[in-house]
């Protein structure tokens, strides 16, 4: 349909709409008028995608010097490519609407892991031995050296690319990965620098977080995006982390034994160069004393990963003279890494601010703050100009000197905690060094500065006003838009108590009484007694999950539920997950129906959606709190509290809240579905928990539904399912929950629409 | 009266019949006698009636062959050849050998319907009952009998078996029973073993490796039991006694390498969701292997026990599944998906041709599932029905109660007659009456409300009341005659032509005339004997019982009249 959004006309793949979608669109084109940020959270499964896609392809499509780029960054491999789906299916419908595609290019970009199509080099599995062994095949001295000895292997694909590909630009339309690569081959163009290429000119590129977020990749690849550019984050509930994770370090005995071996190496070829063509080194020492400015020069292949830092910070200056000269940039990292050996080397945790390592650093072995900060600069400068074919091996050299250059560039924000083992296993030694970030507004901000519009977006991000101030930005919009239903699709319900009534909890104290362990066997076994197909579980931690059913089996829950369904359990082995994940899909799908058991955090609650059948009912036994003793969490929390007034509860509750919330949130997709959503904890039903869950959560949690026993919980179920089980027609939603052009343009919804966007 | 069209394959003459001569004929389709000198075929009888031959032993001064019909009858045959004892055998082997060829051909197909009919019967009480009711008391006969669609459902559908799967819980069922002096006691049944068997391919391999040469099938399981294979937190001890310690091995192997081959589907490949950090990768993978041997290993061991047992349990169910009827619509999905040649990797598709051509179109159809929303799009018409198929139709007609009626104490409560009258109302008026008007849900389960017991409905309900008044003989008499009855009614109805169809074919009348001169019959054979029999016995509730009944046949006779009126004026 197309529809008039506050003037603008919208193009909607589809013959109705969902009166929050039009909400969404509303509120959205705001914050595009006004140019500012935004933070806009909807319920899963209710269309966001699409709504963001029509309104701001719209938007650039009738205000071309308004905004002329869309950066669509989501969180997984998969969203990416459904978001390319429902571009493509946009297209489509502009096309069919209008006679004639509009001009407009959509290109992914992905890992070279995800793009790469030359024989050899894709078929590895690991994206860390792709990049090096394609940084083989095309590193600029690499293809030099062809030059000079044909023998020389070089990527047929990128130099296809190189010598036709930058003429060009790619036609219009939308490229998936698999279009990309067809694409590629069908030209014997490289896909991956075809798409680097061209998410320069693009008006919309679809990448991960990364690519925006981690200063190490966004330098690389995203350096040359127009400012004019509206950005958006989909599933932006765990951003915060993602920041911190770019910008955190993490060095063990292993990272260090790694980077001596590869010193050595180092070594070993600086020599044997000087001995053979001393002259290179020479040509290398002359163009550090011009200016690492040289280094934009560089071929785009040659630069793998960028500096860590971030863009305002990137050094004008000139490598100081003491690590110019390659011998002396060795023995200075050596001194380094003998330095962070002996911290290593502890009895007790030691937590120091950055400022005073840097003090430490210069009284213990004389390495000062400047020569420090030039460390991952020089070292992939070192690393061009020996000419060094796979870099991947040194991959642990490199982790040290990013950890060099952030030391000594960030004073604030910043921690560096040395733990001598590990909190439960305190015979074994195992040090680590974390330098950790606890400032997650410092990836954020030059986003925020860079771009015009920033839309952060997902599923749950209550309690929204959390959001402005961890990441530090003043948003120009901020909603929370609730689901219109014909019939009541979800039931959250809070189960409190078992059948004995002894109050159920996760509770540090309780989480190990055989009565909670046993109720929630109970709860568990009676809900897949009356459930259909598939039920999700999720609990804490991995460890609660893995005690919880060593004791389930003893008391016989296990076959009690083995009786009823099959029982899946989420490993720590990711590969072990996913088989056991295809077979749960299996299994509900062959109408056995299933149970998982997992982990809230874990990758399965992050990435994966039960939708329908897979998804029936989702429990959560108790609060998924982060590990609170975790060090580096105590210093995040404190540096919260002192910079930006949040009181370690509130950023506690919030934090397990919003995994909760995103936990349940998984099971549902469309009106069309439905879902139980169990919280199975006592402390649930407390008001500091409950007003953080989502909107669209509470407004069906009655008080009637948040102090329920087992049985009352089951009876409850079974009463829904029956009505749940009634055809659902599209009759019975138009006009409620779905809208057709008309019904959308009646002054009626226009108000109720109104007032639903405008309420926060 | 031997025609020409049928090939006479044998013909042996000084053959001696009932004491008369003549020649016997083997022929195409049957067997022959011919007296002497005569043209009519005096004994005939066809191969497919012919259950058995019979001869005589070797050393008897009679050589004779005897053929014993279905319905018991034989006739024998005196092989007279006057040249001799050797030639009369020769004689009577040759018509041996041909029967012996000519006899199974026939067989076959006439046993085998005779024999599912029987089986049929033997297993659906009700069919059974039915069966008397209207064929033995001859009301219709056998061969309507077995084309009323009610019947046919049953010998057409039923005659693929669905193979049972294996429950997740076989494991967990085996309770162990404490025999009084510090023993276990095991209940063992083949159900179970052959579940164990089916899930477990190791423990077969085991069992057919050790029993019973090595040791007795009892010591075999007593090991399973005690090992930790069975006992699964119990950590796999390292030495090689215990017997299953390398199934346990296996096991992994096996999953292992069903990891490697299976296509992980896009929404579930855990491993590439991230897209990592180039260089830095993932470091952080090795050390978790170390903490072996820890008490948290016990758990992390079982739950991937846990996880194998329910793989191995969808394998063991899928297998027979995929291999009875390979149409099972329901796992088209992620039969699909198993199809899909592909690399856990998903990298390496692009160059392999025929891989790329199965790969991408199954993960884009993939894609376009999950971001379908199927209400804001406008249906279009291409659903493509699927067709419900049912295993017990008597289930499915009755609820799944009516299968435990047929032995005690549920009664034979008639349908609610508002109800049954509606339809009939509906019917009779000429109308379509296919598919109830759809309700809205809440009013759906309000009535669902209603019609259980304590509901507004039942309240009124007398037949609780009459259930307890009638005596489970009498009962169990008018549920049969509610069966039959209603299966004639149902034939009747069905025969009158449904209101839009076009003009019904011809024999639609004469169908429904023989149906309504059952249903006549039926009512004189059965239904009133068993109501003078009420009058005899039960005098108060006589007339009641079979109102209802009365009442359904009367409205079926009235619509055959009016209808046959309808036809004549036609005509």
């Amino acid at each position: 349909m197309k529809l008039t959004v506050d003037g603008l006309l919208v193009y909607f793949p589809y013959d109705y709409i969902y009166p929050e979608q039009y909400a969404y669109m509303l509120e959205l084109k705001r914050a595009l008028d006004a140019k500012g940020h935004g933070l806009l959270e909807m319920p899963s499964g209710t269309g966001k995608t699409i709504s963001l896609l029509s309104l701001i392809v719209a938007y650039m499509i009738q205000k071309p010097h308004h905004v002329r780029k869309l950066i669509y960054c989501s969180r997984t491999v998969p969203e990416i490519e459904k978001v390319l789906e429902e571009l493509k299916n946009l297209i489509k419908y502009y096309e069919k609407s209008q006679g004639e595609t509009p001009s407009l290019t959509g290109v992914v970009l992905s890992s070279r892991k995800n793009l790469c199509i030359h024989p050899d080099v894709s078929r590895e599995r690991e994206g860390k031995l792709v990049d090096g062994k394609c940084h083989a095949l095309t590193a600029s001295y690499i293809r030099d050296r062809h030059e000079r000895d044909s023998s020389v292997p070089i990527c047929q694909f990128y130099e296809g690319f190189n010598r036709e590909g930058k003429e060009s630009m790619l036609p219009f339309g939308v490229y998936t990965m698999d279009d990309l690569k067809q694409y590629g081959a069908d030209r014997n163009w490289c896909p991956y620098f075809l798409s680097r290429f061209a998410i320069i000119h693009a008006e919309i590129v679809v990448y991960s977080y990364h690519y925006l977020l981690d200063p190490k990749i966004a330098e690389v690849v995203s350096k040359e995006l127009h400012k004019e550019a509206v950005v958006v984050f989909d599933e932006a509930h765990n951003i915060d982390n993602v920041c911190i994770d770019s910008l955190s370090v993490k060095i063990t005995r292993r990272t260090i034994d790694k980077s001596i071996s590869a010193l050595q190496q180092l070594e070993k070829t600086v020599t044997q160069i000087r001995e053979e063509d001393a002259a290179r080194l020479t040509a290398e020492y002359e163009q550090l004393v011009e200016g690492l400015r040289e280094a934009a020069v560089q071929r785009d292949t040659d630069m793998i990963l960028g500096n860590p830092i971030l863009p305002d910070e990137v050094l004008n200056e000139v490598v100081p003279g003491n690590i110019r000269n390659a011998e002396h940039f060795l023995s200075f990292l050596k001194r380094f890494i003998e330095y962070l050996k002996t911290r290593l080397r502890i009895q007790h945790v030691v937590q120091e601010s950055p400022a005073g390592f840097l003090k430490d650093v210069a009284s213990r072995v004389c390495i000062e703050r400047k020569p420090l900060r030039f460390c991952a600069s020089r070292l992939s400068s070192l690393l061009r100009t020996l000419e060094i074919p796979d870099p991947s091996n040194f991959s642990s050299l490199t982790l040290i000197t990013h950890l060099a250059t952030l030391v000594s560039t960030y004073t604030k924000g910043f921690t560096i905690i040395i733990e001598p083992f590990d909190d439960k296993t305190p015979t074994v030694s195992n040090p680590i060094l974390h330098f950790s970030c606890m400032d997650s507004s410092i990836a954020m901000r030059p986003v925020f500065a860079r771009f015009q519009t920033v839309i952060i977006t997902s599923g749950t991000l209550s309690p929204l006003d959390m959001y402005p101030k961890i990441l530090d930005f003043n948003p120009v919009i901020m909603s929370s838009f609730t689901m219109t239903l014909a019939r009541p699709c979800i039931l959250p319900m809070i189960v409190s108590k078992g059948s004995d009534q002894v109050t159920i909890s996760s509770k540090y104290e309780t989480r190990e009484d055989v009565a909670v362990i046993r109720n929630y066997g109970q709860l568990l076994v009676e809900i897949s007694a009356c459930v259909p197909d598939g039920v999700v579980c999720f609990f804490t931690s991995y460890l609660y999950l893995e005690s919880v059913v060593g004791a389930w089996y003893d008391q016989g829950v296990v076959a009690n539920l083995q009786r009823h369904k099959l029982l899946f359990i989420e490993t720590q082995d990711s590969a072990e997950t996913s088989f056991a994940l295809i077979n749960y899909i299996k299994a509900c799908e062959s109408g056995r129906g299933a149970v998982l058991l997992s982990v809230a955090r874990g990758k399965v609650s992050e990435g994966v959606d039960f939708d329908h059948h897979l998804g029936r009912a989702v429990l959560m036994f108790g609060i998924p709190y982060v590990f609170t003793q975790s060090r580096i969490l105590k210093a995040r929390l404190e540096y919260l509290r002192d910079q930006f007034q949040i009181r370690e509860n509130d950023f506690l509750t919030f934090d397990a809240m919003r995994h909760a919330a995103q936990c349940v949130g998984r099971a549902l997709r469309g009106k069309t579905d439905y879902g139980i959503m169990i919280f199975a904890d006592k402390r649930f039903s407390r008001s500091d928990k409950r007003t953080k869950l989502p909107r669209w959560i509470q407004e069906h949690l009655k008080d009637s539904l948040c102090n329920l026993s087992t049985e009352e919980a089951v009876q409850i179920c079974k009463r829904w399912l029956r009505q749940m089980a009634q055809p659902f027609t599209r009759e019975d939603q138009l006009g409620v929950s779905l809208l057709t052009l008309q019904q959308l343009q009646s002054q009626e919804q226009q108000d109720k629409i109104e007032k639903q966007a405008v309420q926060k | 009266m031997t025609t020409s069209s049928e090939d006479v394959l044998l013909s042996v003459n000084y053959v001696r019949y009932k004491k008369g001569d003549g020649t016997l004929y083997v022929m195409n389709q049957r067997l022959a006698w011919m007296l002497e000198h005569r043209d009519t075929v005096a004994v005939s009888h066809k191969y497919a009636d012919i259950k058995t031959q019979k001869i005589s032993p070797v050393g008897k001064p009679k050589v004779q062959l005897q053929v014993v019909l279905h319905d018991g009858t034989c006739s024998t045959f005196h092989f007279v050849n006057p040249a001799g004892a050797d030639a009369q055998a020769k004689d009577r082997d040759q018509v041996k050998m041909h029967l012996q060829n000519l006899l199974p051909k026939f067989k076959r197909q006439i046993d085998g319907e005779l024999e599912m009919k029987s089986r049929l019967l033997s297993l659906h009480p009700t069919l059974k009952h039915l069966y008397e009711d209207l064929v033995i008391s001859k009301v219709i006969n056998s061969e309507e009998y077995w084309n009323t669609p009610t019947l046919k459902h049953y010998t057409e559908s039923n005659n693929i078996k669905q193979e049972a799967g294996v429950s997740g819980a076989f494991l967990a069922d085996i309770q162990p029973q404490t025999d009084g002096c510090n023993g276990l006691k095991y209940n063992l049944t083949q159900d179970i073993i052959d579940a164990i068997f089916k899930t477990y391919p190791a423990v077969r391999k085991k069992h057919m490796d050790y029993v019973p040469n090595k040791m007795t099938e009892a010591e075999f399981w007593t090991k399973f039991f005690q090992s930790h294979y069975f006992h699964r937190d119990r950590i796999a001890s390292s030495s090689s006694k215990d017997l299953f310690g390398e199934c346990a091995k296996m096991d992994d192997h096996a999953i292992a390498s069903a990891m490697k081959h299976t296509t992980l589907d896009l929404t579930v490949d855990l491993p590439q969701f991230i897209e990592p950090v180039p260089l830095l990768g993932t470091e952080e993978e090795a050390p978790l292997e170390k903490e072996k041997g820890d008490t948290t290993s016990i758990h992390r061991n079982m739950i991937k026990r846990f996880n194998q047992h329910s793989i191995m349990v969808l394998k063991a169910s899928h297998k027979t599944n995929s291999s009875n009827n390979s149409s099972s619509k329901t796992s088209n999905n992620n039969k699909l998906i198993e199809n899909g040649v592909k690399d856990t990797n998903g990298v390496s598709k692009r160059l392999a041709a025929e891989k790329s051509e199965a790969e991408p179109p199954e993960k884009k159809k993939r894609i376009l599932e999950k971001i379908h929303y199927e209400d804001l799009e406008d249906r279009n018409g291409n659903e493509d029905a699927q067709e419900l198929k049912l295993s017990k139709v008597e289930r499915y007609l009755m609820g799944p109660a009516s299968q435990m009626s047929q032995t005690s104490s549920h009664g034979n409560n008639p349908p609610p007659l508002s109800a049954l009258n509606s339809i009939c109302l509906a019917w009779s008026s000429g109308q379509q009456c296919l598919r109830p008007v759809r309700v809205s849900a809440a009013a759906a389960v309000g009535a669902l409300g209603e019609l259980s017991p304590g509901g507004a409905l039942m309240r009124q309900h007398h037949a609780a009341s009459m259930a307890q008044l009638i005596p489970p003989d009498v009962k169990q008499e008018l549920h049969r005659i509610y069966l039959s009855g209603g299966e004639l009614l149902r034939e009747l109805w069905r025969c009158f032509p449904q209101p839009g169809a076009g003009p019904e074919a011809e024999d639609a009348s004469t169908r429904a005339e023989n149906f309504y001169e059952a249903l006549l019959r039926f009512r004189n054979v059965k239904l009133r004997p068993f109501e003078e029999k009420m009058l005899r016995d039960l005098t108060p509730l006589a007339t009641s019982l079979t109102k209802h009944m009365n009442q359904m046949i009367d409205t079926a006779c009235a619509k055959y009249a009016l209808w046959q009126q309808r036809q004549a004026k036609l005509r």
